[in-house]
């Protein structure tokens, strides 16, 4: 097991996140900070408060179940329980701040934006994740990075939050180690 | 994602045949996941791709509007295909048995039969020569579990708890697979259940599930939480052991003046559709304690979530 973030780095990355957002974030189109449940709603929730300190008006918060459209129904886990979106906003002509804690093959995020899209027409949607861990399955690439770090498929990026987890960490464990 | 805990699913049913069939947790996570889908019908696109390129076929062996349709549009809404089996001119009436016409259907590629059928086991029956998932939508006096599980979620959005609740089941309990079900989960879930009705359609063998059995409906409005007001099958009321229908309003109907005698937030619920001015007064039946259209709004949300987890689970059993 490797600590990847302690509780300072983690608020320090969400910090340096929220200024690189701010920096290209549009003066004159809404923004909107949307998290994938669940962690990546928590940490849309905790950037909002740094986005507005580093300057950016965000107009709306939401988020989104990505349950519904994965690709596969048997890698939802098996004891989540469907939570719903929440997203009370109309999302067209916004500018979405998509949200997660770690970007890995691809295919949650490729989820989320077809979840966005069944709502609306957004001007732009911008990826915000706090780990890219690499290894992607689909051409998609974040847009804003709190770490970037290079693991293999049997490694596991664990995400602990205070709010759901009970502390601020972000962890790397082998399962190769653990045999 | 980050980890995935990989605890037993609490869910791994293809078919969901009774309420009996289910413990108190499978039941929770059903109504949890319903409450998850209820977003999805509030949307201007109000679609979800969950079950893209699945087939549900709807084989209704037995008259249903309601059911039918909440079934066809819970299936539509997670984007999977519907078929309509309709009994009248298919082959059936050629003298087919159900398990060939099943086993015909299935060789055309079908993910989820939804089953209605006048005999008793019929899912049942189905469930265990096919390979497909089975949701039984209704088998003759036996069960009915989405329309209990659809009962037990408005129960709980309007009450919050299970535990302890008084709740009525007032009509023709001895020929309901309506009242069978809401007892067996109202019952799994710590609700006290009170049966009433004629001592005719209210047999006091029902007292051996567990059941307060009473033929005096005014007796026990004071005390109750939900009243479940069954409906009056109106081809059942020439058989003997029923009564008249003005004595069955006299004695068993809801009507302002009983409302009155019930606790102020006393819930009143309907499995439609309603008889009005028989078991049911129409000022009751539109009025502020009756849940009926919620009820059928509820049934869309519980009958996506059996339809999603049943598939979900055929597919995770691979």
């Amino acid at each position: 097991m490797t600590t990847l973030l302690d509780a300072r780095e983690l608020q320090e990355t969400l910090e340096k996140m929220a200024r690189a957002i701010a920096s290209t974030a549009p003066r004159d189109v809404p923004v909107a900070v949307v998290g994938i449940r669940r962690r990546g709603e928590t940490l849309a929730r905790r950037l909002m408060p740094l986005l507005e300190r580093a300057g950016v008006k965000v107009s709306h918060y939401g988020v989104l179940d990505i349950t519904l459209y994965r690709d596969d129904l048997t890698t939802i886990g098996p004891n989540a329980v469907l939570r719903g979106t929440e997203i009370d906003f109309d999302v067209t002509d916004t500018w979405v701040v998509l949200v997660d804690d770690v970007l890995y093959t691809g295919r949650s995020v490729r989820a989320a934006l077809d979840a966005l899209m069944d709502l609306g027409r957004p001007r732009a949607i911008r990826l915000a994740v706090l780990v890219d861990r690499g290894l992607r399955e689909l051409p998609i690439q974040p847009d804003f990075v709190g770490l970037r770090t290079d693991t293999e498929p049997h490694h596991v990026v664990q995400v602990c939050l205070q709010e759901t987890d009970g502390v601020d960490e972000v962890q790397l464990y082998d399962y190769e180690d653990a045999r | 994602m980050t980890t995935k805990t990989r605890a037993k699913p609490v869910w791994t049913r293809k078919h969901l045949l009774a309420i009996s069939d289910l413990t108190r947790e499978e039941i929770l996570h059903v109504l949890d996941t319903a409450a998850g889908f209820q977003e999805v019908s509030t949307r201007s696109v109000k679609k979800v791709p969950a079950l893209r390129g699945r087939v549900v076929v709807l084989m209704f062996f037995e008259e249903s509007t309601r059911t039918r349709m909440s079934f066809e549009l819970a299936a539509q809404r997670l984007s999977a295909d519907t078929i309509d089996f309709v009994e009248k001119m298919s082959s059936t009436s050629k003298g087919e048995t159900l398990l060939d016409t099943a086993r015909n259907i299935e060789a055309m590629g079908v993910d989820i039969m939804v089953l209605r059928h006048p005999a008793a086991g019929a899912a049942q029956h189905l469930a265990q020569h096919v390979k497909c998932c089975v949701v039984n939508a209704g088998d003759g006096q036996h069960a009915h579990p989405t329309q209990a599980l659809l009962d037990l979620f408005t129960i709980r959005e309007r009450k919050g708890r299970f535990e302890g609740l008084n709740v009525a089941i007032v009509g023709d309990i001895a020929h309901s697979r309506v009242a069978r079900s809401d007892l067996c989960g109202l019952q799994t879930l710590g609700a006290k259940v009170t049966l009433v009705g004629p001592p005719t359609l209210v047999p006091r063998s029902f007292e051996s599930m567990g059941a307060r059995v009473t033929h005096d409906f005014d007796s026990v409005l004071p005390e109750m939480d939900v009243i479940n007001m069954l409906r009056i099958q109106k081809e059942r009321m020439t058989a003997s052991g029923f009564p008249s229908v003005r004595e069955y309003v006299r004695l068993f109907g809801m009507n302002r003046q009983r409302l009155a005698r019930c606790k102020p937030d006393v819930l009143i619920m309907h499995p439609g559709p309603v008889n009005r001015g028989i078991e049911l007064a129409a000022d009751v039946a539109d009025g502020p304690h009756s849940s009926i259209l919620r009820q059928v709004t509820n049934g869309l949300a519980v009958r996506m979530a059996v339809l999603f987890l049943c598939q979900q689970a055929a597919a995770l059993a691979g």
